[in-house]
């Protein structure tokens, strides 16, 4: 499987194979202002401030659960009746905050996290922040999470595209380019635990291919270089708009691939990036049939099964391709946001995927209705609903196998070694659920 | 603006969707961003509910910023009104709404004309009341619309029923061992041969709301919500209500009594003296265990209290009146309830604390150490932190305080429960006393990590015979620190001297 063409050329044909559907938008998924909970982790020196309301502290203090009370680097700067009738003043009020923040954490970078309310009150983070930044001496970043706009995940591609802005600010030396390298430089970004960000390096390392950097790094200190005629590339699918301002306002040059997710998506995005370096990648076949080997007991678990994605984390592409490949049929692949330019390679591989398991291709529901995804899902009866908590318990008692979605945001599934996390993750409901066939009937409820 | 990090009450639409989704087949719509939809995730989650959670978002996006919702919440109104079929549908605005201020009553009105449900506008501002607040009030306005309506149609029955009954006024979902005090109350009353008119709102229909008037009386068990429907109900119809909490022996037999002052005033005759009495001394065993010989150990113990107002008031009565323990402070987070907790808690507590600021009763923990903390799941991490033990009573709360064994803390059995709960939170007596003579819970040192006899160590006869009458459960850990004392003094055997001394040199 190599990828002779690029992506733009196929698209044309792809976009009448697949089809596309829009619903109402009537669905649950987190709200993006929860990407502070695995951003703050992931970057160890900053701090998170979320400028928002009582709703949204309600929600992260219930989402994170535990982590609450683990002294967490995030707050909320909870706005009051005085703030929205701009009986105080913005600047002085987060000036104040800050500087709480500075003495009592003293981080290297503060994110303002805009919420609904600072967008419909029209709070001019972006025109504060660095004048604040320049009075207080400590990098201030605004990202506009918010539920008016985005889903989720898309929290992280806001905030990554405000990093991807700044990330010439204050650098200390261009030391991650060897001018010497027969390649330009590389940069991934994505959020990723350190661990996968070892793995999918080495891959590439193996290839010959080095990575100068990582949008978001460890430390906001020590953000990558990047500069006009980078060639950059993404590991998540949900990162659009950090595409956009890498190619754009940073004039890097984007390699559009599919993800790696899965073993097949892990060696097509290595093969893509090979491809656009013009290396001819080694043994990639070989390690996709070794991982393929290892998975043996998970693939017979799924083979012939029935999947529905009723969608929330914009990972659903490259997991449906993925579980496609590895045996499964997939009935509907609900998506909140389909950026079919950004997911171009991931789409065409998807179609491939299908055309070479010889079943049709799902058909994928922007902004999908949940409430219409369930009638569709009594009527299907699949073998597996990924899905949010608000439905999970629910079609449990409807004796429906489900899998909780936001699972997959924080469990590691990248590159190959990961590919039998995901699918541990997918079995887990099926094998409990062979093991309690035992104790009566799958129905735990008198309604339809 | 306020820098915070976590908060004990959440936001208004909360309490109003938890009202809502109580009552059978009633729907409440959010005006709401994606991702507000938070409660559904919750309750089912923490309440583990099999059935979808009546609660839909008419999703503010970017369109309805700039051009408002126009039909789009209407539609959304009649929609449901179709596929649910529901008796009443609640438009319930959140902090986004409250900004918009776009005329969500204009919505209803329009709205209705095609709705075969009843439609209603949750009458809550963000702003100005929180989670119990708005859950207050929002079930006072359904309770009114529907009695309203009865009365426009000439339904309204006000004669009272023939056997003395009551409504309980306050069974909720996603409130504190919620399902289980209304089974206890349910038992309570019917051993007093009160009948239950109605359990208002968990699984009751809009409709019997017009029955409301024919109950005796009304019973309000919790602080936070439920008093507002029940003032209204005495003042429209006169009715009495008891508003004590029956949480502990003391309060459940003042409730009681309440309840028998209010049938004696309603001329029948009844005396649950006897009743109580013999609750108390037999059927509970928790004014007899307070009274045992083992519960003298927490005589004076020092505790300290933070919860809703209920909890915080209710169990810090018990500590004081029913088991010796002396509180250093008690407190809650309904600050907008001072008044009455002041009241509640006055000469029971050496102070009160009214706050929503956890970090401020954090530091106060800190500050008295007490040995027990009674409070939130917040407390719980907080006694973690400081190594002091944590009995959680009041919300907010995790899944593992959604039990599903029966564990009531009103009535007689809470009683029980709650007095376990105390009990089980203190380190247990006799372990603690063992532990303050010999040394401690300290493993982090063992000895070379492994079993004593490596060493050249002997005990003489004297000194094992007293190691082997310390009681199995502190022996190895008195054993081995007495151990390190001898190796540490380059002691080789070891005798009584050297027990004692071990001894000394931990305590000082």
């Amino acid at each position: 499987m190599t990828i002779t063409k690029s992506p733009s050329n196929q698209k044309p044909d792809v976009l009448e194979e697949i089809n596309f559907e829009c619903e109402t938008g009537n669905y649950h998924t987190f709200c993006p202002i929860s990407c502070v909970a695995w951003l703050y982790q992931k970057i160890e020196d900053s701090f998170f401030l979320v400028i928002g309301t009582k709703t949204c502290g309600y929600f992260l203090q219930n989402a994170l659960g535990v982590m609450i009370f683990a002294e967490p680097r995030y707050a909320m700067a909870e706005l009051e009746e005085g703030d929205i009738s701009a009986q105080l003043s913005d600047y002085e009020e987060l000036k104040r905050l800050c500087l709480q923040i500075k003495r009592d954490r003293n981080p290297s970078v503060i994110f303002w996290i805009g919420t609904c309310t600072t967008e419909i009150i029209k709070m001019d983070l972006e025109g504060i922040a660095p004048k604040l930044e320049a009075e207080i001496s400590l990098p201030i970043i605004v990202a506009r999470a918010n539920g008016l706009d985005y889903a989720f995940t898309q929290g992280e591609d806001t905030v990554l595209a405000a990093l991807a802005q700044r990330s010439n600010y204050k650098h200390k030396l261009d030391n991650n380019y060897n001018m010497d390298s027969k390649f330009p430089p590389l940069i991934l970004f994505g959020s990723v635990p350190d661990p996968v960000v070892n793995q999918l390096k080495l891959e590439l390392k193996k290839q010959g291919i080095e990575v100068s950097g990582w949008l978001p790094s460890k430390r906001y200190t020590e953000l990558p270089l990047i500069k006009e005629g980078y060639f950059v590339c993404g590991v998540n699918p949900y990162l659009s708009r950090t595409a956009t301002t890498l190619m754009r306002r940073k004039k890097c040059k984007l390699i559009g691939a599919p993800f790696p997710i899965g073993p097949d998506g892990t060696r097509a995005w290595l093969e893509k990036i090979c491809y656009v370096f013009n290396i001819k990648p080694e043994g990639l076949e070989k390690r996709e049939n070794e991982i393929w080997q290892k998975l043996d007991f998970y693939l017979k678990l799924i083979d012939g099964k029935s999947v529905f994605f009723m969608g929330d984390n914009l990972l659903e592409i490259s997991l449906a391709r993925f579980l496609i490949r590895a045996g499964m049929i997939v009935y509907e692949i609900g998506i909140p946001y389909m950026d079919k330019r950004y997911q171009g390679a991931e789409l065409n591989l998807l179609e491939k995927t299908c055309k070479e398991k010889n079943i049709p291709v799902p058909i994928i529901v922007e902004k999908p209705d949940n409430y219409n995804q369930v009638d569709r899902i009594q009527d299907m009866k699949p073998h597996l609903v990924i899905t949010g908590m608000a439905h999970a318990n629910p079609l449990e008692a409807r004796g429906i196998n489900t899998k909780w979605s936001v699972e997959f945001t924080f469990a590691q599934i990248h590159g190959f070694t990961n590919a039998i996390e995901v699918l541990e993750l997918v079995t887990r409901p099926l094998r409990r659920n062979q093991k309690l066939q035992e104790i009566g009937c799958q129905r735990y409820t008198d309604f339809s | 603006m306020k820098l915070a990090y976590w908060m004990y009450a959440g936001p208004a639409h909360i309490g109003t969707l938890r009202i809502a989704s109580s009552f059978k087949n009633v729907h409440a719509i959010m005006h709401a961003p994606l991702g507000d939809d938070y409660f559904n995730v919750m309750r089912s989650m923490l309440e583990r509910k099999r059935d979808f959670t009546p609660v839909t978002a008419s999703v503010v996006d970017r369109h309805v910023l700039a051009r408002g919702s126009q039909e789009k919440v209407i539609n959304n109104i009649n929609r449901k009104d179709k596929e649910e079929q529901p008796d009443l549908i609640i438009l319930t605005p959140t902090c986004t709404s409250s900004i918009l201020q776009e005329d969500l009553q204009n919505f209803v009105n329009r709205a209705s004309f095609e709705t075969k449900a009843d439609v209603l506008l949750a009458d809550v501002n963000h702003y100005r009341v929180n989670e119990m607040q708005a859950a207050d009030r929002t079930l006072e306005q359904i309770v009114q619309f529907y009695i309203n309506k009865a009365k426009k149609n000439g339904q309204l029955d006000t004669r009272k029923t023939d056997e003395p009954s009551v409504n309980i006024i306050g069974s909720f979902n996603l409130a504190f061992h919620n399902q289980h005090d209304i089974a206890e109350l349910k038992r309570l009353l019917s051993e007093l041969k009160i009948k239950v008119n109605l359990i208002i709102p968990e699984g009751t229909s809009v409709y019997n709301l017009k029955d409301l008037p024919k109950a005796w009386f009304n019973l309000v068990p919790y602080r936070e919500i439920g008093v507002l429907t029940a003032e209204y109900l005495k003042k429209t119809f006169d009715m009495p209500f008891v508003d004590i909490t029956p949480m502990g022996i003391v309060e459940t037999a003042r409730c009681i009594r309440k309840m028998q002052y209010i049938l004696n005033q309603q001329n029948i005759s009844v005396n649950f003296e006897n009743y109580i009495d013999i609750q108390t001394r037999f059927i509970s065993q928790s004014a007899w265990f307070s009274r045992s010989i083992d519960c003298q150990n927490l005589t004076g113990k020092r505790a300290v209290v933070f919860g809703d107002s209920t909890h915080a008031v209710a169990i810090t009565k018990i500590l004081t009146k029913e088991m010796g323990i002396h509180v250093i402070w008690a407190g809650t987070y309904c600050k907008y309830d001072k008044s009455w907790v002041e009241k509640e808690l006055l000469g029971l507590c050496d102070e009160i604390i009214i706050t929503d600021d956890h970090n401020l009763i954090g530091d106060l923990i800190a500050k008295v150490e007490p040995a027990v903390i009674f409070g939130t799941q917040m407390e719980r991490h907080v006694g973690k932190r400081l190594n002091i033990p944590c009995g959680v009573i009041s919300a907010p709360v995790h899944i593992q305080n959604f039990p599903l064994s029966y564990r009531p803390f009103l009535g007689y059995e809470g009683a029980n429960q709650i007095a376990d709960l105390i009990y089980n939170s203190f380190t247990l007596g006799m372990e603690d006393h063992l532990l303050e003579i010999f040394g401690g819970h300290d493993t982090k040192e063992a000895i070379g990590g492994s079993l004593s006899t490596e060493f050249d160590l002997k005990w003489t006869i004297e000194a094992q015979t007293e190691l082997s009458k310390i009681p199995g459960f502190v022996r190895g850990k008195i054993q081995r620190n007495t151990e390190k004392f001898a190796q540490q003094k380059n002691i080789q055997l070891i005798d009584l001297e050297t027990i004692y001394a071990a001894k000394e040199a931990l305590n000082s």
